[in-house]
């Protein structure tokens, strides 16, 4: 069973969907018991960062996410949340990463939030190999850099991380629920992993 | 790098795709979802979906409809039409539309710009402005193009990106069904003006009309109806095309 993590933040309807798409069984949920004992955990989002963070610490979400030992992913806001600080609202996050987010700096004719499709580089680690090169759904203002723990790289405005990974925590910059076949392939990898 | 974009745009009535669909692989023409779903696997890269139903009653349809997209078609996709107030927009959303595009409603009360990118993001709201050139200005038009407000179309774009409009999808009135490609000028000129993106409308008739709106007109995605439902050009065709002919995008 994979747990999808409801908190105040949007498109986890979608999230739904596309795991419904995949016939995974999986429910949505904020009760820790269930979470906890999930094979894996989805933590998606789109969102501003210190309403939903201040939504997590209220229901006590933020420790037991930090605590959780089953493969976790962090979606778009979710894998923001995950690093240390995001420049969103001066957030303090949850820390898993050791990464401050930033807001990425518009220049001429570079728009933000960087959104559309646009490839991933993999650096290392998780993602399979058939996604490297390949486009995928970005919708964000904020970025993670690069950092030891990247496993991708896109490249827009500079190379920022599109994928990271620690221990038992992975975490996606992009929409696989949006992002076609290639979405698929990221999601059955993560849904994969024990 | 970031690839531009193509989005066929399917007008929905009373839960049916209205103008005629040539696609040989479709089982149901008029069903809004397998056709959507047939888009995205040929290589769309959104989905827009204008409810133009008469009635407040046929448009509760839509947000079921809405749902089913979202269940079966795996790429981001719009859905406008009708909507006049924040209430209208929840169920839509809920439903799973990853944008909601306004028009005539936002000329008639431009704080639901704000409104609207307030409650759920920029990211959310598309502002669709139709304009037709009128003694040498842009003018807006309203109510599918008949009614003439007083809103010039530069300004009304600047404004629409300083209220918290993500994205701008321009349709120029004089090119739509035209077939004699988009807009240009206005095009490349709002492009100068606003820092989101822009899609171009209206007048699409060949593969080199959408290569026009993305080098000389500078657009971030470009979208067709008629030109795709018939057959007449398809959307891996079109991305080869643009490829070869150096523009970025997802094929």
């Amino acid at each position: 069973m994979v747990a999808v993590i409801r908190y105040n933040a949007g498109n986890i309807r979608s999230v739904a969907f596309a795991l419904e798409r995949l016939d995974v069984e999986f429910s949505i949920t904020d009760n820790h018991e269930e979470i906890q004992k999930a094979d894996q955990v989805i933590f998606p989002g789109v969102g501003e960062a210190s309403s939903t963070m201040k939504y997590l610490q209220d229901h006590k979400l933020d420790i037991m996410i930090k605590e959780l030992k089953q493969p976790v992913l962090g979606i778009c806001l979710g894998m923001q949340l995950m690093c240390s600080f995001s420049e969103e609202n001066n957030t303090t996050c949850l820390g898993i990463f050791d990464e401050h987010v930033k807001l990425f700096q518009s220049v001429k004719h570079e728009k933000v939030p960087h959104m559309g499709w646009n490839s991933l580089t993999l650096t290392n680690g998780w993602l399979d190999n058939r996604v490297n090169e390949q486009f995928v759904y970005f919708v964000h203002s904020y970025y993670v850099p690069v950092n030891p723990h990247t496993t991708a790289i896109t490249d827009y405005i500079l190379p920022f991380s599109s994928a990271i990974k620690k221990d038992n925590f992975y975490a996606v910059q992009f929409h696989p629920e949006k992002s076609s076949l290639m979405g698929e392939i990221v999601l059955r990898s993560f849904l994969n992993k024990s | 790098m970031l690839t531009k974009r193509i989005i066929p745009c399917l007008d929905i009535k009373d839960g049916r795709t209205v103008k005629g669909v040539n696609f040989v692989d479709i089982r149901d023409a008029g069903d809004p979802v397998e056709l959507g779903a047939a888009y995205a696997a040929q290589g769309a890269d959104e989905l827009v979906f204008l409810d133009i139903s008469a009635t407040n009653e046929k448009r509760k349809t839509f947000a079921a409809l809405v749902k089913e997209i979202a269940t079966y078609v795996n790429i981001p996709f719009t859905v406008g039409g009708g909507i006049t107030c924040l209430a209208d927009v929840a169920p839509l959303l809920e439903a799973g539309a990853d944008k909601v595009s306004i028009n005539s409603a936002a000329v008639k009360n431009p704080d639901l710009i704000d409104e609207l990118a307030k409650a759920f993001g920029s990211q959310f709201v598309a502002l669709a402005i139709d304009a037709r050139k009128v003694d040498n200005q842009w003018i807006v038009h309203t109510h599918g193009g008949s009614n003439p407000s007083g809103k010039k179309l530069f300004s009304w774009a600047k404004e629409g990106q300083s209220r918290g409009a993500g994205e701008i999808l321009f349709t120029s009135m004089d090119h739509d069904g035209t077939k004699k490609g988009f807009a240009i000028d206005p095009l490349a000129k709002l492009h100068e003006l606003l820092d989101i993106p822009v899609i171009a409308s209206g007048g699409a008739g060949s593969m080199q009309h959408f290569l026009e709106a993305f080098v000389l007109g500078k657009a971030d995605a470009a979208l067709a109806a008629s030109l795709f439902h018939f057959g007449e050009l398809t959307i891996s065709d079109l991305k080869k095309y643009l490829q070869t002919n150096g523009v970025p995008v997802r094929v």
